[in-house]
């Protein structure tokens, strides 16, 4: 195994993962964010399993000296509260509220043969050239991803 | 209230989530953040686009999996406006390549990793996600 065949077999049970939980279905996500309808906490538990189990692993994996098949960890290091981060998650949400999508699901969703998938994953893709192309201009050449 | 709650397969789900973000730290020392992973293929030219490609092949070839085990397990939505989608999915690349993550990178990695950025971009895209479903169901009045 290389670090391309543990990116496969990491998205594999990820998307796997997405699919057990019905999270690639917009509907139950939508029910989870309608607090004031007929509220499904689904959503919930999928967080809070995935939390805990990758808690309890990062602990474990933080005490190697370096991962099996790279030579270091690729950790966020920043820690400021910015406005980009407040308003990019606002904007997030709007958009997740509006479709019922976030990008993990999305992109599980293009085998499963709904129309839905590519045409938000087309759109996922002008919102990332449009932040990009108007926005970073200033910062090219430096990358802002943290997570 | 809470008919459509699926506790078991939303903590095994949840569950296996978690698992392969442990799997791609400790292999390939890399966070499971999908919006990250999914900007780095767009913008080859950050380099090392390889695993992440494969990572996304693997996504989508994993919930096939499942879909095709179980095919009653999925059913796709119908009717939903197209201009809505698209609008939603314009937002949500914008919002999480502003914002430096989505659900996956900050709502559990970032989480898990306790750190207070992805706290805080949590609190906020689950707020305005729920202020955005309340104003579309029950201010305005659809359900699309």
């Amino acid at each position: 195994m290389n670090k391309n065949t543990a990116a496969l077999f990491s998205g594999l049970v990820f998307g796997f993962g997405l699919a057990v939980s019905h999270m690639v279905d917009p509907g139950k996500v939508l029910g989870f964010l309608d607090v004031a309808g007929r509220w499904d906490p689904s959503l919930l538990l999928v967080m809070l399993g995935a939390v805990v189990v990758t808690f309890m692993a990062y602990r474990a994996i933080s005490h190697r000296p370096k991962p099996l098949f790279a030579p270091k960890f690729f950790l966020p290091t920043r820690s400021e509260l910015d406005r980009p981060l407040i308003a990019g998650a606002a904007i997030f949400g709007i958009g997740w509220g509006l479709a019922g999508y976030c990008p993990g699901p999305a992109i599980a969703a293009l085998g499963l043969g709904t129309w839905e998938a590519p045409v938000f994953v087309l759109a996922l893709a002008a919102g990332s050239f449009t932040h990009r192309w108007f926005f970073e201009t200033r910062h090219r050449g430096k990358r802002h991803s943290t997570a | 209230m809470m008919e459509n709650f699926t506790p078991v397969s939303a903590l095994i789900g949840g569950a296996l989530i978690g698992l392969a973000a442990a799997a791609l730290l400790w292999l390939s020392g890399r966070i499971a953040g999908i919006s990250g992973i999914f900007n780095g293929v767009l913008n080859p030219e950050s380099g090392d686009t390889g695993w992440r490609a494969l990572f996304l092949v693997g996504l989508i070839a994993g919930a096939s999996l499942y879909v095709t085990l179980h095919p009653t397990a999925y059913t796709p939505r119908a009717g939903f406006p197209v201009a809505l989608l698209a609008l939603g999915g314009f937002l949500v690349g914008f919002g999480t390549r502003m914002g430096g993550g989505c659900t996956s990178g900050h709502g559990v990695c970032g989480v898990a990793r306790l750190s207070l950025r992805s706290l805080v971009a949590t609190a906020v895209f689950v707020a305005t996600g729920m202020a955005t479903v309340f104003i579309v169901r029950h201010v305005i009045g659809v359900q699309p």
